[in-house]
């Protein structure tokens, strides 16, 4: 291997892994109402575009920098979401039917209607909030001047990056340290057991909605100084985190970190050695090669046991 | 007389272009006939057998194809591709029904999602084959008129409901009910679950594949933007289902007419027609809050509703 072609593996992978920690941010939003509510939130990538576009709206009206606005975008989502939950999907829930997928397809209306309001209200050009650092970088030779291979490193990409992780540990502490946290894990694994311990589940549920809204809409934040915004962006997104949560095990939080780095890494690879516009493909050969062969996906290997069906 | 009320219908269709419509109104009549096929093909694997598809654009589109690639490549007549779309379909659905029928409930349902836009995006990079995003043109179309195209649907669909309606009088709707209901009692039973599931989504991937080779010759163009698309083809088959009420034989036919023609009819106004599909959200957001099994599902439900004053 000549060091221009390690050169690029190595770009490659730098940039896949980037792309992974976004992804997983994403992908843990959507196994979280997995794991407590047993359905698909197929409006998730839906609810990413409305943090995208509020993160737009305070940036091109106050020229709030797009990393400030996961502080009003993302609890701006978590009441979306909760009242999502609250007055669409609870009610459903206990509504008699012969398909028992009536909620996931509820939510599909609801990304269909969000994707158009957003079309009627936005258009559907493409928008980008051009922030001065969007194209500045950290080469390795500034580093490291003798260095054989020359790599860099996107300013915007590595400190998007950076608050995925920040994010992402705490909601770790938060699952696994506070009450609150417990409980919705308590949910998660038998909400009938979770009950007789007292544990309020349809709060939990209104909860875990508003959570998961909440974490992709900060993910929307993070991914607008990188994409381009456009109304019908959701769906995209909304298959990325499905393939994450069935590569990570249904309702496992370690296992979507892992699938969304491991995705992320095997697009980016897709994207480079056959096309640009094979990498949507590379994703549903990951995620087909998940179905056959871990079916469990990567939570079953992290600890032989899963949660949920 | 409910017994023949099929065959009275059939009728009534068969005799209705001699009343001399307009071509708009056969237009319209071809569509509500295309997607009560389809809606009924989804019936057959959504409504009976439980397992909700989230991708019978994928049938439809490999169907189209089937017919557009013999028209394109070989320079046969597209109208081959109808039986040809058969075994294709078939032997592409035994293929998918290996990879997502070990999935239940949502994950089956988000797999064949996955399944359509893996198979649009193949389509739009295949360009070797598929022409890629130019799409494929049919270049001298067979009739200019439109009888012997509402014809030609009319005995697709006549075969569909009646294929439908035997296969669920038949032991095999009764083991797809079984497994709908309960798939763990259903295997307990000695049922073999994943055998029945196959055979319902492969009847009912033919049948939309068929609808999806007839769309090539009715409409001369297609490109995987149109046959593959989710919300125009894949929701609205769901939608079809869910308006007119899902496991009823009725049910796909009423929905199809209420959703062609609310389509047509958002479309024309056109301070609507920006907002179609929040419109359709919001349709089908109501439809599974306030009448969870259709129309023809819970006809007693709205009949009660509409008719409290006759009834008391």
């Amino acid at each position: 291997m000549t060091s221009a072609q390690l050169e690029v593996l190595l770009q490659t992978l730098i940039a896949g892994v980037l792309l992974g920690g976004l992804y997983a941010l994403i992908g843990i939003g959507m196994t979280l109402i997995m794991g407590v509510m047993k359905i698909i939130n197929l409006a998730h990538g839906e609810l990413m575009m409305v943090a995208m576009y509020i993160a737009y709206l305070l940036f091109s009206l106050f020229h709030l920098d797009p990393y400030l606005s996961v502080f009003i975008a993302a609890p701006l989502l978590f009441l979306l979401g909760m009242a999502i939950q609250k007055f669409l999907i609870n009610p459903v829930l206990k509504v008699e039917s012969i398909l028992p997928e009536n909620q996931v397809i509820l939510t599909v209306g609801l990304g269909m209607v969000l994707a158009n309001l957003a079309t009627i209200i936005f258009t559907s050009d493409y928008l980008s909030t051009p922030v001065d650092y969007a194209t500045k970088a950290w080469y390795l030779s500034d580093f490291w001047r003798s260095s054989p291979i020359e790599l860099s490193l996107s300013y915007p990409w590595s400190v998007s990056f950076l608050i995925a992780v920040v994010i992402t540990l705490c909601l770790g502490f938060f699952l696994t340290k506070t009450d609150l946290g417990k409980s919705i894990r308590a949910t998660a694994q038998d909400s009938e057991a979770a009950l007789l311990m007292g544990v309020n589940v349809d709060r939990m549920r209104v909860i875990t909605f508003g959570l998961g809204s909440g974490l992709v809409g900060a993910a929307g934040c993070l991914l607008i100084p990188i994409y381009y915004l456009y109304p019908d962006l959701g769906g995209q997104f909304t298959l990325i985190a499905f393939v994450i949560t069935i590569l990570g095990g249904l309702g496992s939080t370690v296992g979507a970190i892992i699938g969304g780095v491991v995705l992320g890494v095997f697009e980016s690879l897709t994207a480079t050695y056959i096309g640009m516009g094979w990498a949507p493909v590379g994703r549903f050969v990951i995620f087909v090669a998940a179905l056959i062969f871990l079916p469990g996906g990567i939570a079953s290997l992290l600890q032989r046991k899963r949660f949920g069906r | 007389m409910k017994r023949y009320l099929p065959l009275m219908v059939l009728m009534l269709l068969v005799l209705l272009p001699l009343a001399g419509l307009s071509t708009y109104a056969m237009h319209i009549l071809i569509l509500v006939i295309m997607w009560s096929v389809i809606g009924m093909a989804w019936n057959l694997l959504g409504g009976y057998c439980g397992q909700v598809s989230f991708g019978h654009a994928a049938f439809f589109g490999v169907g189209a194809y089937t017919s557009g690639i013999l028209y394109q490549k070989l320079g046969i007549s597209a109208w081959w591709g109808i039986p040809l779309s058969i075994i294709v379909v078939a032997a592409f659905a035994l293929v998918i029904g290996f990879i997502c029928l070990r999935l239940r409930g949502p994950f089956f349902a988000l797999a064949t999602l996955a399944v359509g836009v893996i198979l649009r995006v193949s389509a739009e990079n295949l360009t070797g084959l598929t022409q890629g995003d130019l799409g494929i043109m049919i270049r001298t179309r067979t009739w200019v008129g439109k009888t012997w195209y509402f014809y030609i649907i009319l005995a697709l669909a006549a075969v569909t409901f009646f294929l439908v309606r035997k296969t669920i009088d038949s032991k095999l709707g009764y083991y797809f009910v079984a497994i709908r209901e309960d798939q763990d009692a259903a295997e307990s039973l000695g049922i073999p679950a994943t055998l029945y599931k196959s055979i319902a989504l492969c009847i009912s991937g033919v049948l939309t594949g068929m609808a999806g080779a007839f769309y090539m010759n009715y409409m001369g163009y297609i490109d995987p933007k149109v046959v593959f698309a989710l919300h125009d083809i894949s929701i609205v088959t769901i939608m079809v289902v869910m308006v007119g009420g899902a496991a009823t034989y009725w049910g796909p036919i009423i929905g199809s007419v209420i959703m062609v023609l609310l389509a047509e009819l958002i479309r024309s106004i056109p301070v609507l027609g920006v907002a179609y599909q929040t419109l359709f959200g919001i349709l089908l957001i109501v439809i599974i809050i306030f009448l969870p099994n259709g129309i023809a599902g819970d006809w007693p439900k709205l009949k009660r509703l509409f008719g409290l004053r006759g009834a008391s």
